[in-house]
């Protein structure tokens, strides 16, 4: 049986492009538009399709000391970079090996690289928070970037790994035989290349983080308080102006990280190339 | 005077052993090329030159001195690869002008001599271009550009120029030999082209299976092939094989004679080939020396030659015959093996039989 070939407008299928419109109406633009009008809103009731009344009340109260939001934002984004930072030190020269070289045990190495995705934090995370009990790393900004790495790492490897087997050692090596030196080919040749590849990783990495809530809450004991923690009681009760106006702080990152990868992406086709091997 | 000496060197892979028991001194300005089927251990040998890997055993010398324990940046052994060839992120200026960036010349000297190796590589005023904007001969040229600009000790080239059409690759071929000589630069050029190491090349060393098998003058892997395998690596499969006494060598069609040979052959069983241009039609009536019969068994006409299959005994001989050559299968013709083209070569067919036998397909292809 053969079947019609798919008609095309340019390079990618209408429908494709119709359902990738539709999703982000419905899953994005609706919901955030809906929370900007909630965060204004001062009186609200049903039937009304508009608030009744307007206000700025919600907004005052989140950027006020006794709503925790600007401490919220301020832990989770030193916790973030934090994190971003720390996968970059240990995920990038192991992407590099997984990607680019072969050596004994490197399937057993991806498939433990994996687990963190198949099996959730949490259960890892109950098991360290004893011996992190012990080593007195509970209730510290440093303590709970080290598990948020757990879930963040995987997928920080599995990027710039395949980046790294699409980029290949010839031109490394073509730099070392012209006298540049381990630390000088990273310099100038190693880093241009994966540049993009790197931030793209780097911005999933910080989301990751970002959006950590559990485990936080295990490891950061309720001392440390992030901007997820700050929010999940608004949601579960209570205001729904100041839920809104708090959810908008915490998915900003994530619009900006959004606008920046999608530029990148479609600016850096070579990367592209990369995701594909995944 | 040596520029690059190899000892004893070896590789191996694990289990496997790339590279054995190499050894090649390299003149000075001078230009060898490392030839050999696919795995044969060309590209591991330039590797072990450069630093990037180290031997398993053995010493590499520049000018007489270690530099197994010099790291790849020091030693001034530049390599230029087949693929992947310029900085993606960088202009044409600032690929040329790498080498120099990193031994820190100055950035007029560095514009001056860039502008300078562009006009060699004949590419003059293409700084501004990115690689994407070349063509594939202009990125080779490039690349070439940027490994002479450092004058490196020894340029070590692994097949520059398999990725580039017939024109353009004998265009190259004229490039390099001609700046090579100009510039006296050491060169190792790699290719599994017989015929491009044989244009390009000062000195020709030949491996199969990570085993030099003999290194000499172009010539002489024709006139004297070491075995049977360099010979068959060389487009020529006829041998015959004899039993040897003095200049002598007694086979079932007749005794051949040869010219004897300076370095002592021992007597006794022994395989002599005749390349198959050298090979001679003669007519019945002829009193020559050295005239065996042989049996037609194909022919194909190639617009310059006739290409004859024949048995000599039972062993298959291709002879180069003249265009106008007639004859049917089954057909007994006389041959003339000249004295001057019968050479004794070593029997090693058991031992490269299946790289021998590629590169005869590969040859036949071509002819
Ligand atoms: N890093 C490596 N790990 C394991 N085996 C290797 C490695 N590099 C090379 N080899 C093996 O060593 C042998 C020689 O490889 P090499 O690349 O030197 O061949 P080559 O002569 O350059 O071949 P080609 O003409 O195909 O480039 C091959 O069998 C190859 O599989
Ligand atoms: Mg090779």
């Amino acid at each position: 049986m053969t079947t019609e070939p798919e008609k095309r407008t340019g390079l990618v299928p209408r429908w494709a492009r119709w359902t990738a419109v539709t999703s982000i109406v419905v899953f994005v633009v609706v919901p955030i538009s809906t929370l900007v009008v909630w965060s204004f809103a001062f009186r609200w009731n049903f039937p009304n399709i508009l608030p009744t009344e307007w206000g700025l009340r919600a907004w005052s109260y989140t950027a006020s000391d006794s709503s925790r939001v600007l401490e919220g934002l301020w832990n989770s984004t030193r916790l973030a970079l934090l994190v971003t930072g720390m996968a970059i030190v240990v995920g990038l020269p192991a992407s590099r090996a997984l990607g680019q070289h072969e050596f004994r045990g490197k399937s057993t190495v991806e498939w433990l690289l994996m687990m963190p995705i198949i099996v959730p934090a949490l259960v890892a995370t109950m098991g360290i928070h004893q011996i992190f009990i012990r080593l007195r790393l509970t209730e510290t900004l440093f303590g709970v970037a080290l598990v948020h790495l757990i879930p963040a790492i995987p997928y920080f490897v599995l990027v710039m790994a395949s980046v790294f087997a699409n980029y290949g050692t010839a031109l490394e090596e073509t730099a070392r035989t012209l006298g540049a030196n381990r630390y000088r080919v990273f310099r100038y040749v190693t880093l241009p290349a994966i540049s993009s590849g790197l931030l793209v990783a780097s911005m999933f990495t910080f989301l990751i983080s970002w959006g950590q809530y559990v485990t936080t809450l295990l490891i950061g004991g309720g001392t440390f308080v992030t901007l997820p923690l700050v929010l999940f009681p608004f949601l579960s009760g209570g205001n729904n102006s100041t839920a809104a106006a708090i959810s908008l702080v915490f998915v900003a990152p994530a619009i900006v990280v959004l606008v920046l990868t999608s530029r990148q992406l479609s600016r850096d086709s070579a990367l592209m190339g990369g995701f594909g091997k995944l | 005077m040596t520029a690059v000496s190899l000892r004893h060197i070896s590789r191996r892979f694990g289990d496997h052993v790339a590279v054995r028991d190499l050894n090649l001194d390299i003149e000075s300005g001078e230009m060898v090329a490392f030839l050999g089927p696919s795995g044969c251990g060309k590209t591991t040998t330039l590797r072990m030159i450069t630093g990037l890997i180290e031997p398993s055993s053995g010493d590499i010398l520049f000018d007489g001195e270690s530099v197994l324990s010099t790291p790849t940046e020091r030693r001034g052994a530049v390599m230029v690869f087949q693929k992947h060839l310029l900085f993606p992120t960088m202009n044409v200026a600032q690929n040329v002008g790498f080498g120099l960036k990193m031994a820190r010349v100055s950035r007029e000297e560095t514009a001056e001599r860039v502008k300078e190796i562009l006009e060699l590589v004949d590419l003059p005023g293409l700084e501004d271009r990115k690689a994407h904007e070349l063509s594939g001969g202009q990125q080779q040229r490039v690349a070439l550009a940027r490994a002479l600009i450092v004058r490196p000790k020894v340029l070590l080239l692994d097949e520059p120029l398999a990725n580039l059409d017939a024109n353009l690759r004998i265009t190259m071929r004229h490039l390099i030999r001609s700046i090579q000589k100009e510039m006296g630069i050491t060169a190792i050029f790699v290719t599994h082209d017989q015929e491009e190491a044989v244009m390009l090349a000062d000195r020709v060393a030949l491996m199969f299976d990570g085993v030099l098998q003999q290194v000499g003058a172009p010539d002489e892997f024709f006139r004297t092939p070491r075995t049977t395998g360099v010979a068959r690596f060389f487009r020529n499969g006829n041998f015959l094989r004899g039993h040897r006494r003095g200049s002598t060598i007694h086979t079932d069609v007749g005794p051949i004679e040869i010219v004897s040979t300076s370095e002592t052959v021992e007597d006794g069983p022994s395989v002599l080939t005749v390349r198959p241009e050298e090979v001679r039609l003669v007519n019945e009536e002829t009193d020559q020396e050295n005239v065996v019969p042989a049996v037609v068994t194909s022919l194909i006409y190639m617009g310059s030659h006739t290409q004859l299959t024949v048995t000599i005994g039972d062993t298959p001989w291709q002879i180069q015959a003249p265009a106008a050559f007639q004859a049917r299968n089954g057909d007994t013709v006389r041959l003339l093996l000249p004295r001057g083209h019968v050479s004794i070569v070593a029997d090693d067919d058991t031992a490269t039989t299946g790289s021998a036998e590629a590169t005869l397909a590969e040859g036949s292809a071509v002819l």
